[in-house]
């Protein structure tokens, strides 16, 4: 179990690693240092300009000294940097997306995993009714379904709709953090949470439905049977244990990616969580920022992995980490 | 719905031709497991439907321009008149214009038509790229074994345990916006899952005796690869394949709606959507349209994908 933890983890930095390479590499075989230094110094701006604010933001030194001196201020001063264009630091920059995004993707992801799971045991035990083929039709539909068009669609079927009729439930786009208002963070959550919520939650019921009436057809279930277990005990203890092992582990990669930042989600409800202020820097080619979310987001998905790995060993005796 | 971490069923091994299939039909012939696949598929009425969606999509697309012809709007034409309201908003559905009109008064029919274009050719070459790309190193990894094997297993971790849509987003940004970058990433972020599925599979195949005997007669190793195994996988691509199309489509779309994938004027249905959510209160046509066209192609697609997958492997009866 330790050795596992010491592999994984030792895994996991190294992941990260190649990470912080592929982004400075991506960012500068764009050239994407030139066109900081001409965005910020604006339209007129004379070659002058443009080359103070290189020097400024360090943009001329070689790349492997702005690396070295990148790790250098993570390792030693605990440090990201700051953003190019606000001077605001990383950390702090991060400190205000961070809730957002994990009030978004945890919210969602409890919402979505009852739902998933739930329909799909119903819907496997009931196979064939009218029950489950509902359930597979409308789980194939929010498969389907694009989350920014389900966004959409409820910003303006739900919020728009009842705005008009003046019920402002809804806010539509927005955020309000937790400690300034927690009815009105709640409220604002609503509607991104269904969003996240149902197109993922159609995933879990089929994997769940899949893996638990594949897992019915073994022989250790009619064993269970057999010996005259009813059928309830049959199911939720024998039969759903094995059978959640896929359904855990689509939820580890989900929730880790989701924690790097719920992208399309937060630039539909325009919450400024990691994703939405990631594409926004990308867009302004803000590098500190850039490296600041994408370390956050793999280390997110690593963990997850990690926690996935552990609880199949104890969901299934017979894995064994090593 | 994700680009690397979809869970598809693929069937885990192909079956000869089913005993069952010949205790039913009195008369005995031959037949072989692509006929019996496509005997089974042509039975399932959702996916007979879901081709037929698919089909009309298609028709369509390679004729857009006829649409443009009959209203006789440009698809890049902005009628500023007739278009937009006196507010310059977005004119309704109506007899000039049969879905409404943008922001900038052009035609959402005709838009919508040449934007079938750009998802069906996204979804169809990326998908082929992505799944050749898969096949190819996971017959490598597979087959060879050794350091290729490690090479390609490494990349597989690497490549899975990134926050794909971020460094999409990221390799995108820093080139000539346009459908060759947008094919690239779907590529670079998809072939991962395929490799590591055909990996498993050739790692079993070539225990069989058929490929030993393919090598005692001196059959080189492409030759094994590529004629002897790469039949025998052959299902699994069909259907994951199929699968990814409409992962494909919407991840363009996706792209295309955060402005990084298909720059304007050119017509794209996740480009419509960005553009309508800052209006969508004063023109629903505007986001419903779109929304349905994507969410028909995607839906018409998964079925699709669902019934090849049924149709491929008997033994997952209708899972």
């Amino acid at each position: 179990m330790i050795r596992f933890l010491i592999r994984r983890i030792a895994l996991g930095v190294f992941v990260m690693w190649m990470v912080t390479v592929l982004v400075f590499g991506i960012f500068f075989l764009g050239g994407n240092a030139n066109t900081v230094a001409y965005r910020l110094a604006g339209k007129d701006a004379t070659p002058l300009t443009v080359m103070l604010i290189r020097k400024r933001l360090e943009l001329n030194k070689p790349i492997y000294q702005q690396y070295g001196h990148f790790l250098w201020q993570l390792t030693w001063h605990h440090s990201l940097g700051y953003s190019y264009y606000h001077g605001e630091s990383v950390g702090s920059i991060l400190k205000q997306a961070v809730p957002i995004t994990f009030s978004l993707t945890l919210g969602a992801a409890v919402i979505w995993l009852i739902l998933g799971v739930l329909s799909g045991v119903l819907s496997a035990v009931r196979r064939g009714s009218i029950f489950d083929r509902a359930v597979t039709a409308l789980a194939l539909f929010f498969y389907s379904m694009p989350t920014f068009v389900l966004g959409l669609l409820l910003l303006f079927l739900v919020s728009f709709q009842l705005q008009k009729r003046g019920i402002r439930w809804f806010p539509g786009q927005g955020y309000t953090y937790i400690s300034a208002n927690p009815v009105k963070w709640f409220q604002s959550l609503i509607l991104p949470w269904i969003t996240l919520a149902l197109v993922s939650a159609a995933t879990y019921t089929r994997l769940t439905r899949g893996s638990l009436l594949e897992v019915l057809g073994e022989d250790y279930i009619r064993t269970a049977r057999a010996k005259g277990l009813r059928e309830r005990r049959v199911i939720y203890r024998h039969g759903l244990r094995s059978a959640l092992t896929p359904v855990a582990s689509q939820f580890g990669i989900d929730v880790g990616t989701l924690l790097g930042g719920a992208i399309i989600t937060e630039t539909v409800f325009g919450m400024p969580g990691l994703g939405y202020t990631a594409v926004q820097s990308i867009q302004n080619q803000d590098l500190p920022v850039i490296i600041g979310i994408v370390i956050i987001a793999s280390a997110a998905v690593i963990v997850a992995n990690i926690l996935v790995d552990i609880f199949y060993a104890v969901l299934d005796p017979r894995v064994r980490l090593h | 719905m994700s680009l690397t971490g979809t869970p598809i069923q693929a069937p885990l091994e192909e079956q000869p031709a089913g005993v069952d299939a010949a205790a039913a039909n009195p008369k005995i012939e031959g037949r072989s497991t692509w006929q019996l696949a496509w005997a089974r598929l042509r039975r399932d009425r959702a996916a007979v439907i879901s081709a037929v969606v698919i089909l009309i999509i298609i028709l369509v697309a390679i004729f857009a321009p006829v649409f443009a012809t009959i209203t006789g709007h440009g698809v890049n034409e902005q009628f500023r008149t007739t278009g937009l309201n006196p507010e310059g908003l977005p004119v309704a559905p109506g007899k000039t214009f049969l879905l409404g009109t943008d922001d900038q008064g052009r035609d959402l029919l005709v838009r919508l038509a040449y934007g079938s274009r750009v998802s069906l050719e996204v979804g169809v070459l990326a998908t082929l790229l992505t799944v050749a790309v898969g096949a190819v190193l996971g017959l490598a990894a597979g087959y060879l074994g050794g350091i290729v094997d490690t090479i390609v297993a490494r990349l597989v971790d690497l490549v899975l345990s990134l926050p794909y849509l971020l460094f999409a987003i990221s390799l995108v940004s820093i080139s000539h916006p346009g459908m060759r970058i947008v094919i690239i990433v779907i590529v670079v972020f998809g072939w991962a899952a395929v490799a590591r599925i055909i990996r498993g599979q050739v790692l079993s195949i070539r225990e069989k005796e058929f490929i030993e005997a393919a090598r005692s007669l001196g059959a080189s190793s492409w030759r094994i690869m590529f004629v002897e195994i790469l039949p025998n996988v052959m299902a699994q691509l069909i259907v994951y394949a199929t699968l990814l199309i409409p992962v494909s489509i919407v991840a363009e779309a996706s792209l295309s709606f955060l402005g990084l994938g298909i720059p304007p004027p050119t017509a794209d249905w996740g480009q419509m959507l960005a553009e309508a959510e800052s209006i969508y209160q004063q023109a629903w046509w505007f986001i419903v349209f779109p929304g349905a066209a994507l969410l028909i192609t995607t839906l018409a697609f998964n079925i699709l994908g669902d019934g090849v997958r049924d149709a491929l492997d008997p033994r997952i009866d209708r899972l």
